[in-house]
Formats: C-alpha cells, sequence, structure tokens
C-alpha cells in the first residue's frame, strides 16, 4: 500500500511535469520571426537625463576594448564596478544577448553585423543621443550610420572602426606581403591561421573579387549561390594549410608568439600586443583591401544598469579615451578630436591608424553586415546568414 | 506521522526527488524537446513548430558524419590507452605496494586533479609546442624532432593524462578485492604469469575496467575544451559543434539535436558496460 502509493505520486507527479514542459511553449506559441519593418524596441523610451550610477556594469566587449588603463579612472569617477566578458565573434555577442534574457546584460561593443540582428531581435534599445555630449564631435559618417541608425532611432553610439589585417612574421616575409593569396598558398602550409568565424567568407570572397573577376563579386556580403560555392570551395582547399583556426584573440597571439603559425588574418590588436612583447611581427593591407569592422556600443533592452550605461557611452565617446583605445588597440576612432591626443601617445598614431580621414577610408573597408537573402540591388537570391554558418561548419570540419 | 510510515518515506525522499525531477529531469527533457523546434534566421528566435529538420540535417550532411566519428574513435582510443596505462599501475598499488605506501602513491595519482583542467592541457602545449619541452629534449638526445601541438595526436596524448585517474581508482579497487591467496593458488598450479592474468585476473577486474572506461569514455565524449585549446584545423568534437551551433550560430534547436546525438550514444555504452557486468559491485 505505501509503496504503491508513493509510486503513483511519483509517477504523477514525473508525468505532470514532463507534459507542462512539452505543451508550454507550443503554448506560447511564437511569431515566426520578424521580417524587416519595425524594431520591436523602437517605442521604448529613453531616458531625458542620466541619474545615479548603480554601482555595477556588465559589458559584453571584444578583447582589448576594456584596458585597465581607462576602466580604473571611469570606475573611480563613476563608482561603476565594470564586469566584462569577451566575446570572440559577432555571432557569440548576439547569442549572449539573447539567451541572456536581457537581464544580465547592459552593454555590447557589436559589430555592424551584429547590429541588425540585435535591434530586430528586440535584443537592443533607443537610446537617447543627447545624452553623449561627445556625439557632437563625431565624424559625420559615423553619426548615424545605417547599421546603428533605423527610422531617426539611435540604438547605440558608435565607437570605432578598424581593418581586419594581415599578419605575418618578419622572420618568414622579408618585406610585407601584397596579396591575400598568402593565406591560400601550399607554401606555407601548416603556417597558417585565421578566425573561427563564418563571416570569414566574405574575405574569401573580398580575395575572389580580383582573383576571378569573372565571378561578378562586388560586395563579399551579398553572394549569389555560384559566387558563395566558389568562396567555400577556396576555403575548403585552405583547410589542409591552416594550423589552427582561432576562436579568441590570445590563441593566435599564443600561435604567433610560438612560432606555430608566420602568416594569418588578424585585428590589429594582436598586432599591436605582439610588438608589446617584442615578437617580430608586423601587419598590412593588402592591395585586395580588406573587411573590416564598426563597432557601436549598443544598449540591452533590459539592462539592469542604464545609468552606468549611459555614462560609458559618454565616456568612451570623449576624445581622449577614443584615443587611447585607438592607440592601444589600433583602430580608428569616431571622435574627430582624438587625432592630436593620438599623436602625443604616439609618434604619427594619428595618421598611422587614419584618424580624421574623409569618408573615402571608410568606404574602403567592406565592413562586417550580415548576409541577408535579399541583395542591396533589389535581388533576392543573396545567401542568408544561415547557410553561411552551415557552410563553415563543412569548412572546418 | 506514526500511524502513517508511507508519509514519513515520502517527506524524506520528496526534497531529493523534487530536485532530481525539476532541476535534472524537466530541464534535460525541455532541452531535448528544443531538438525539434528551429529557429528565426535572422533574429535567432526558436519557432515553435514542430519539425524533424534539425535530425535530418544530422543524418544527410557528411560533416556532422565525421565529427560524430572523430568523437567516438578519439573516446575509444582514449579508454584503450588508459586501461592499458592503468593496470600496471593499479596492480602495483594494489598488490605490490606496502600498505602504508599504498595512501601515498593514491594520493599522487589523485594529486593532478587538484591543479585546474586549464592549467593542465596548458602544461601539455607547453611541453608539444614549437619550442616546448618536448623538442628541446629530443633535440639535445639527437632524435627528429616532432611539431605535435595543434594535431589530433596532442589531444590523444592530453586526454589520456587527464583521465588517468579516473581509470585507475576503479581499477585499483577492483584489483584489492581479488585474494591473494588465488594468485599463490594459481602459481602453485603451474600457470604462468600471463595466463594468471588472462584467464584469472582479468574476468575478475574486467568490471572495474569497464566501469573506470565510463569515465573515461564519457569524457572524452563530451569534450570541448581541449580540442578549442589544443586541437588543429580538423579537431572539432561533438562538443565543439554543439557550442557553434548554440553560442556562435544561436540555434539552440540544432545544438540539442546534436546533445541527442551524444546521449544516444552514451545510452547504447551504458547498456554495454552493464552487460559487461560494470555495476555488479553496486
Amino acid at each position: 500500500m505505501t509503496k504503491t502509493r508513493l509510486l503513483k505520486w511519483f509517477g504523477a507527479g514525473a508525468t505532470t511535469l514532463l507534459l507542462s514542459v512539452f505543451v508550454m511553449p507550443i503554448a506560447l506559441g511564437g511569431s515566426a520571426g520578424a521580417a524587416l519593418g519595425t524594431p520591436p524596441t523602437q517605442n521604448m523610451k529613453p531616458p531625458t537625463s542620466i541619474g545615479k550610477g548603480e554601482g555595477a556594469l556588465n559589458i559584453i566587449a571584444w578583447e582589448g576594448y576594456t584596458q585597465p588603463e581607462w576602466v580604473k579612472p571611469f570606475e573611480a569617477t563613476t563608482g561603476c564596478q565594470v564586469n566584462v566578458k569577451y566575446a570572440g565573434s559577432s555571432s557569440e555577442m548576439v547569442s549572449l544577448m539573447a539567451n541572456g534574457g536581457g537581464h544580465q546584460w547592459d552593454l555590447v561593443s557589436a559589430s555592424g553585423d551584429a547590429d541588425l540582428r540585435l535591434i530586430y531581435g528586440g535584443d537592443v534599445k533607443p537610446i537617447n543621443i543627447n545624452l553623449i555630449p561627445s556625439w557632437k564631435e563625431f565624424q559625420p559618417f559615423l553619426k548615424s550610420p545605417s547599421f546603428n541608425t533605423i527610422n531617426g532611432y539611435h540604438y547605440g553610439v558608435s565607437f570605432e572602426f578598424g581593418p581586419n589585417v594581415l599578419l605575418y612574421s618578419t622572420k618568414t616575409f622579408k618585406t610585407a606581403p601584397t596579396s591575400w593569396s598568402v593565406l591560400y598558398s601550399s607554401k606555407y602550409k601548416g603556417e597558417i591561421t585565421i578566425p573561427d568565424n563564418p563571416i570569414q567568407i566574405a574575405d574569401a570572397a573580398l580575395y575572389l573579387e580580383t582573383a576571378q573577376p569573372s565571378l561578378g563579386i562586388t560586395d563579399p556580403y551579398e553572394l549569389t549561390q555560384t559566387q558563395f560555392n566558389a568562396a567555400v570551395n577556396l576555403l575548403k582547399s585552405e583547410h589542409p594549410l591552416v594550423k589552427k583556426y582561432w576562436d579568441l584573440a590570445s590563441q593566435e597571439i599564443s600561435l604567433f608568439q610560438n612560432g606555430e603559425a608566420v602568416v594569418g588574418a588578424a585585428w590589429p590588436y594582436q598586432t599591436s600586443t605582439l610588438q608589446a612583447a617584442k615578437a617580430p611581427v608586423a601587419d598590412t593591407i593588402p592591395k585586395q583591401g580588406a573587411t573590416g569592422w564598426a563597432d557601436t556600443w549598443m544598449l540591452a533592452a533590459n539592462a539592469p544598469h542604464p545609468n552606468c550605461a549611459y555614462k560609458w557611452m559618454a565616456y568612451m565617446s570623449t576624445p581622449k579615451i577614443q584615443a587611447e583605445d585607438a592607440i592601444s588597440y589600433g583602430e580608428t576612432p569616431a571622435n574627430t578630436l582624438a587625432c592630436p591626443i593620438m599623436n602625443t601617445l604616439q609618434k604619427g598614431g594619428c595618421a598611422a591608424y587614419h584618424a580624421n580621414e574623409p569618408e573615402s577610408y571608410f568606404s574602403t573597408i567592406k565592413f562586417w553586415k550580415t548576409p541577408l537573402s535579399t541583395c542591396d540591388n533589389g535581388q533576392n537570391d543573396c545567401v542568408d546568414f544561415t547557410q553561411w554558418q552551415q557552410a563553415w561548419t563543412q569548412i572546418i570540419g | 506521522m506514526w500511524r502513517r510510515p508511507w508519509l514519513r518515506g515520502a517527506l524524506i525522499l520528496s526534497p531529493p526527488l523534487a530536485w532530481f525531477l525539476v532541476i535534472y529531469l524537466a530541464s534535460l527533457v525541455a532541452l531535448l524537446i528544443t531538438a525539434f523546434f528551429s529557429t528565426n534566421d535572422l533574429t535567432g528566435n526558436i519557432i515553435y513548430q514542430w519539425t524533424w529538420s534539425n535530425f535530418s540535417q544530422i543524418f544527410t550532411q557528411s560533416v556532422y558524419h565525421t565529427i560524430i566519428l572523430r568523437t567516438l574513435l578519439m573516446a575509444i582510443a582514449v579508454t584503450l590507452t588508459d586501461a592499458v596505462i592503468a593496470l600496471p599501475f593499479a596492480f602495483f598499488i594494489a598488490k605490490i605496494a606496502s600498505h602504508r605506501s599504498r595512501q601515498v602513491f593514491l594520493a599522487l595519482v589523485l594529486l593532478p586533479l587538484w591543479a585546474s583542467y586549464l592549467a593542465r592541457v596548458y602544461a601539455w602545449i607547453n611541453i608539444l609546442s614549437n619550442h616546448g619541452v618536448l623538442p628541446n629534449f629530443e633535440s639535445h638526445l639527437g632524435l627528429p624532432i616532432t611539431n605535435l601541438a595543434y594535431s589530433n595526436v596532442a589531444m590523444w596524448i592530453v586526454f589520456s593524462y587527464l583521465w588517468l585517474p579516473f581509470m585507475i581508482v576503479p581499477i585499483y579497487g577492483a584489483f584489492e578485492r581479488v585474494p591473494d591467496s588465488l594468485l599463490e593458488a594459481s602459481a602453485d598450479l603451474g600457470a604462468g604469469s600471463w595466463f594468471t592474468f588472462r584467464k584469472i585476473l582479468m574476468p575478475m577486474i574486467l568490471p572495474g575496467v569497464v566501469a573506470g572506461s565510463i569515465f573515461t569514455f564519457s569524457l572524452t565524449l563530451g569534450d570541448f575544451i581541449t580540442p578549442l585549446l589544443i586541437g588543429g584545423s580538423s579537431s572539432n568534437f561533438i562538443g565543439n559543434a554543439i557550442y557553434d551551433s548554440a553560442i556562435n550560430g544561436g540555434d539552440l534547436p540544432f545544438a540539442a539535436a546534436l546533445a541527442f546525438v551524444s546521449i544516444a550514444i552514451m545510452a547504447v555504452y551504458l547498456l554495454l558496460a552493464r552487460l559487461a557486468g560494470a555495476f555488479e559491485a553496486l
């Protein structure tokens, strides 16, 4: 009697639980995703003033964006303790923001290819740009760029931008390589490293733009199936030559320090870190041009510390911090007043990192953007990002 | 409460049962059910409509066969390697070492577990990489220099090292339960050591070996950090594919489908282990 009763309770409890877990998500239903229309958070009203700091700030950022050099003074003046989580790719950032439920993170340093996904996924909300005084000093093309400003609403404040560079060992290459073809050359078999990121397919497409002009590639992120397949095949043929696909910048730094890799695709951050450690490396942008990233500090839709977040965005937009980050990371600041400060931090720093160059320089970089099936030229046959991710799994194997 | 003994039993069992049901079982079921959903391409939000597309993707695309096979083969290789290495260790500790030194040896075997997983893997990166300990050693001795870091061989070495304590301890337990008199009797009757080992020892310690193999097999099957750190360009495990789809790709349903495959493999392995008598000591 006692044992069967216990078992009955157990069985009933388990069944109820299992059923509810089963039924609940189906009952909740879910819209089949938003077509590009109005961002879901468009009507969330931003504050009119920055209140008192909440004492903490949780950021998702690229490695190198939260150096103690500028984080410590920020924490001292605002009292907002900065907690940072490093992400290795835009997809990881989108995933963290989406799965974090919105209550863990305050800010994310999203690159252009994450912005649309974050905005239309409802993970970020509009900010009051008037609360960022330094915004008025920004380059005009970075004040309201299409990757973070939609229908006039600012979903964050532009930060800095830069190119993906070709990092090489000066012991192997006496002069800087002039073409991305070194990454696909069997001469360096087993000594090549590239990022473990589906967006790398765009770099292959960029190379094919001039290497195989018959393909007719004009935008490395908007590829027809034929162009896409050609880029994927190039990367598959590169696979046996790759030593390792790096997920974090620190992995690539280790590879070059150990001499395991002599050439690879990198961010300027790796170059400056390796050179600071006296490693014999240098970087360059080959003749085919480069892909790149334009980063925005975006505010999470349910940020738990919005005041600290606004303070951070305002702080990171000031000329001094823009200059410090530009020199430290190796990227171009959005704030036009950063240039003279960069020259005091590093001789010729302003020119080295292309600060204050006109929009023409900005336009030479093919910035990361989310590949969609709708191409800018009006066609609908471009390959969308899900296919990029699946193809990448095939390439890495 | 005294008049209804079943109430007492129910109250004692309820908290752990509730924990087991809610936190463990329910979350596991929620995860596995996600495998039958799909995601919106742009935003990554889950579309709650029943579909088999995730599983058909795994079964039809050969890259996933490669990944699953690679993980499986590595798990088997690591298990066999650890079994071979652990047997003499465990025999020595159980049968040959003096009683006092037995504890010391066991402590030494378990000592690496006190260091963090990452520290141990990084130690091996240091040993195996280009300017590391092994190439230096080889060049001093005039041996051919190997470049093992960032390869499947490196992963096999690291995995075998990481899980060795988990194999030694159960086998040691099994050897301990073998009475010394059996070994003496076998020698008295004229059996050589290999014969003794094969016909008498092995059947008795097999459950212990299988129990240890459950650890090495499952830990290798589910791992993704070692391939990430010391694997090469063709070292992705099921765990890495799950990490890539869930974290980098935002495709939780597909990751859940891959997890399903992992669980299925482990279920089959545990069934085989049970048939081989691994759980008899329970």
